[in-house]
């Protein structure tokens, strides 16, 4: 057998080890991606054969929070996709106003950067007081930073840009506090919203949602897991109800594909049909 | 041919990509039948431009690499802004948005390592014009796991780091002109 072939059965096995051991199922995880991911883990532990992860992950559940983290990095920023942020407004800002209330989760939130976005917009346009927004990610780490809502401020003036290009209808600065070489959103930008720990492998549905946005997710996952993801989001969502992915996820080829239909192609907004 | 059984191409390209890429792959008949895959290093906030224009200008059908595709013969394929583009093993795309590689996302890197664990010694790649040395590693894992390695001639490149730092790291096969690339390519 290659050399190559044995190394995939040792993911294989390390794969099994974590969920038999922690409960994280990662089997039906875009592989290349993942094997990036675990080489990464990998050389920042000095070592150098997936196999050698094996016992140290089922005995120090330090590594496996690595072996998390490592898993969970993606890239997210303030108003990532201005253009989308900018649609959510045009497009489906006008349906929520004849809404007495809105439910929204946002799935795979990391650390909360797109969902602080999403709520300064609903704030400009006086939707925020009866938003309930609901952002879960698989990562606890991630969660307590998206609740504390710090971020760096090296990047507070692209982010600015990115806030106007977006629609933004003052300045960034009106929301947060800057101390030293990071800001922090205001406290009443978070009352409406519920930082939750959800697993889209495993974990089930959030009943009732008007808008269910999970961008640059999906990516991650095969085809079969994300048709897991694509029904529990199908699940979760009421008749006319929104679904917001990443500018290159497309509900196209998911077996959910017919109950919705094309709210904005661009943007990657999709409504459930009546 | 060092290796004739190539069954698909990736090609890293940066700066004077647009032009190399404009002369290189209008020179494929129109009758190629193996895949290529393109990471072209461009701003984050590109659209599809560079895919649709190239399309009109080859005899082959070039398109903007749409994740969990399947890698269809006579097809070239480029990495969208701002996602790395990944080979999986049965041969489908797919995309991530994790953090840059030598700075850079797309990152010819991550696209060359993970096409060799779908195509192993039946790959070839080759590195353009660019003013960085992503795709150095990525060239050298080809060259080791048994497939064929080119560069643009430094003298030919706009911007010769690229090909320079490939070279330097790892044995190449063919060191051409575009020219000379488009012909070894018509060749496969």
């Amino acid at each position: 057998m290659e050399p190559k072939k044995i190394a995939e059965i040792e993911v294989d096995v390390l794969l099994e080890a974590i969920r038999l051991r922690y409960d994280y199922d990662f089997k039906n995880y875009a592989r290349a991606s993942l094997n990036r991911r675990v080489q990464n883990l990998l050389s920042k532990e000095n070592l150098e054969m997936p196999y050698q992860l094996i016992p140290r992950i089922l005995y120090d559940h330090t590594i496996f929070d690595k072996f998390l983290s490592e898993m969970s990095v993606t890239v997210t920023e303030l108003f990532r996709d201005p253009p989308f942020f900018k649609a959510i407004q045009d497009i489906i800002f006008p349906v929520l106003r004849t809404y007495p209330y809105v439910k929204i989760w946002h799935a795979g939130c990391a650390t909360g950067e797109e969902v602080y976005s999403l709520a300064i917009l609903l704030k400009e346009a006086g939707l925020l007081d009866k938003a309930k927004i609901y952002a879960t990610d698989y990562n606890k780490r991630s969660l307590e930073l998206a609740k504390e809502g710090i971020y760096s401020a090296a990047n507070l003036e692209a982010n600015n840009k990115a806030y106007l290009k977006a629609g933004g209808k003052k300045s960034l600065s009106h929301y947060y506090t800057e101390q030293y070489d990071a800001f922090k959103f205001q406290d009443s930008l978070k009352e409406n919203i519920t930082f939750a720990y959800h697993n889209l492998v495993k974990d089930g549905v959030f009943g009732e949602m008007h808008i269910v946005v999970c961008r640059n997710v999906l990516i991650y996952f095969d085809k079969d897991l994300q048709n897991h993801a694509f029904t529990l989001f199908d699940n979760s969502l009421v008749k006319m109800g929104f679904l917001c992915l990443g500018s290159k996820e497309t509900i196209d080829y998911s077996i959910v594909k017919e109950h919705y239909e094309t709210f904005s192609k661009p943007n990657k907004i999709y409504r459930r049909k009546n | 041919m060092s290796n004739p059984k190539v069954a698909a191409i990736v090609i890293g390209v940066s700066q004077g990509g647009l032009d190399a890429l404009n002369t290189l792959l209008p020179m494929l008949p129109k009758d190629f039948v193996k895949p290529i895959m393109i990471v072209q290093h461009r701003s984050a906030d590109s659209d599809g431009y560079l895919s649709e224009h190239l399309n009109l200008i080859c005899q082959v059908q070039v398109k903007e690499a749409q994740d969990k595709e399947v890698i269809q013969a006579g097809t070239v394929y480029i990495a969208p802004a701002d996602y790395h583009l990944l080979v999986e093993k049965d041969a489908s795309l797919s995309l991530s948005c994790d953090e840059r590689v030598n700075f850079t996302r797309p990152s010819v890197d991550v696209l060359f390592e993970s096409a060799i664990d779908c195509y192993g010694d039946a790959l070839l790649g080759i590195i353009l014009t660019g003013n960085n040395s992503d795709g150095a590693l990525g060239l050298k894992a080809i060259k080791d796991a048994g497939g064929v390695t080119a560069i643009q001639d430094p003298d030919d490149a706009l911007v010769p780091s690229m090909p320079k730092a490939a070279r330097d790291i790892t044995r190449i096969d063919h060191c051409l002109t575009l020219k000379g690339l488009g012909k070894l390519l018509a060749t496969l």
